[in-house]
């Protein structure tokens, strides 16, 4: 079972649907049980970081000790820069810090929002884009973005005017800026990735 | 660099998709959640579902629909028609909407615009405009609201300079004069828009070849086309407008 992180932010129901479009058991909770029990979690969110890391609460530290005890983590938008160090969004928050680095504004040089399809180009071996070939375009809406500082994660990267970081891996924690559930077919594979390495480390039944 | 968007827009009454010309004479073009679902697999960029009912009872139908679109369309779509306060947004896009395009209502309360963008962002808040050639002013487009049935006093360059500054995050840009006659959008009508917007700009109105949708991007200098007719009757596929695009140099998701 995959359990996606119902925390009261955005719109996290796209996330599900997409999930049992492709043939996955997936459930929306926020009960410690069933995150603990869960094969693989995946942490949506649209809404301002400041609003969802607050949102998220006493799940935070479930969500981090679980991605720490080796438990597929998968982060999405705002779920994915959750998972660096700091924010600079109307403030300063701190995240997850499960992978290092902050999240700072995209350049007032380029228009802001960064909203509409981009070619992402992973690097090899990242499990999420098996099957995708060197580069394949996905659906982005955001205006701040992730300057990856971790020598250990493996990072995706889009061309905005400059290097943005589009997706990371870093053991079993994974993270995508763009909308995999609103990127189509791409997007959709990316989901199957995610649930296929859930399975490797649950029962099987993602 | 983000990609030109190719972006099929499905009008929407009594659950059934419907085309017409001039915005009359409409003709069935089959049901909403299946076309949607087969423009999402074909790889469209992103749906337009307009309720051109838009009716206290259809409130209800379209945010249905909404809920069972989000079930099988897997690319950002955006609903519109009839939408009056921001309660109407919210609710749709709890149900499942990327984005939410506002008109008539625009017109008679600007405040909605800038509470749905400060709300929920202005990303999600479309302002979509209904242009007409003016008769009375010679190279000037006038603002119609209630489905074009209605022509204010608006100029739409002036309007859509507008939206932008009270907060939509991108324009829907139809020419009523083109829509439906397949002979080709607006372009100097696109191109006035475009030029005196930052925001996205969604041409829409009149594609019937594929090189209107060349135009439009080039010389109209839009960032998404919008197509009906030429899609939902079987004459061209996405693949095949993405093709004919990117061979002529134009960024597309392919």
């Amino acid at each position: 079972m995959i359990v996606v992180i119902d925390y009261n932010v955005g719109n996290v129901r796209n996330v599900c649907n997409a999930f049992r479009h492709i043939g996955s058991q997936v459930q929306l909770s926020c009960e410690l049980k069933t995150i603990e029990n869960a094969a693989g979690l995946v942490l949506p969110g649209v809404a301002a970081f400041g609003y969802a890391i607050s949102a998220l609460g006493d799940l935070a530290a479930v969500i981090k000790d679980a991605a720490s005890a080796g438990k597929p983590l998968l982060g999405i938008c705002v779920g994915y820069q959750m998972l660096f160090d700091e924010s600079y969004e109307y403030g300063v928050y701190k995240g997850l810090g499960l992978v290092h680095g902050k999240v700072v504004g995209i350049p007032v040089t380029q228009v802001v929002p960064h909203m509409g399809w981009n070619l992402v180009k992973p690097q090899s071996d990242m499990d999420l884009f098996e099957g995708l070939g060197k580069e394949r375009h996905f659906y982005f809406a955001h205006s701040f973005y992730a300057q990856v500082a971790d020598k250990q994660a493996k990072v995706a990267y889009t061309d905005y005017g400059f290097e943005l970081a589009a997706s990371v891996q870093k053991a079993n924690v994974y993270g995508t800026q763009f909308h995999p559930e609103k990127s189509g077919e791409s997007g959709l594979q990316v989901l199957r990735n995610f649930a296929k390495i859930c399975n490797k480390n649950g029962n099987g039944l993602c | 660099m983000l990609t030109k968007r190719i972006i099929p827009c499905l009008d929407v009454k009594d659950n059934r998709v419907v085309k017409g010309v001039n915005f009359l004479n409409l003709r069935d073009a089959g049901d909403p959640v299946e076309l949607g679902a087969r423009y999402s697999e074909e790889g469209a960029d992103e749906l337009v579902f307009l309720d051109i009912t838009a009716t206290i009872r259809s409130r209800k139908t379209i945010v249905e629909l909404v809920e069972k679109v989000a079930e099988k369309v897997f690319i950002p779509f955006t609903v519109g028609g009839g939408i009056q306060n921001a309660k109407q947004i919210d609710e749709l896009l709890r149900s499942g909407a990327d984005k939410v395009s506002v008109n008539t209502a625009a017109v008679k309360t600007p405040q909605i615009i800038t509470e749905a963008a400060q709300r929920f962002g202005n990303q999600c808040v479309v302002l979509a405009i209904d242009a007409r050639r003016s008769k009375t002013r010679p190279g000037k487009w006038q603002v119609c609201i209630k489905a074009g049935s209605e022509p204010t006093e608006l100029d739409v360059v002036e309007w859509a300079i507008k939206g932008e500054k009270l907060g939509a995050g991108e324009i829907l840009l139809t020419s009523m004069d083109a829509d439906g006659t397949k002979a080709g959008y607006d372009n100097l009508l696109n191109k006035a828009v475009s030029d005196a917007v930052n925001i996205p700009v969604i041409a829409s109105g009149g594609a019937g070849k594929l090189e209107h949708l060349y135009d439009a991007i080039v010389d109209g200098r839009a960032d998404a086309v919008l197509m009906a007719s030429i899609t939902h009757f079987g004459n061209y596929g996405i693949r095949q407008i993405k093709e004919y695009l990117r061979g002529r140099g134009i960024a597309v998701n392919l």
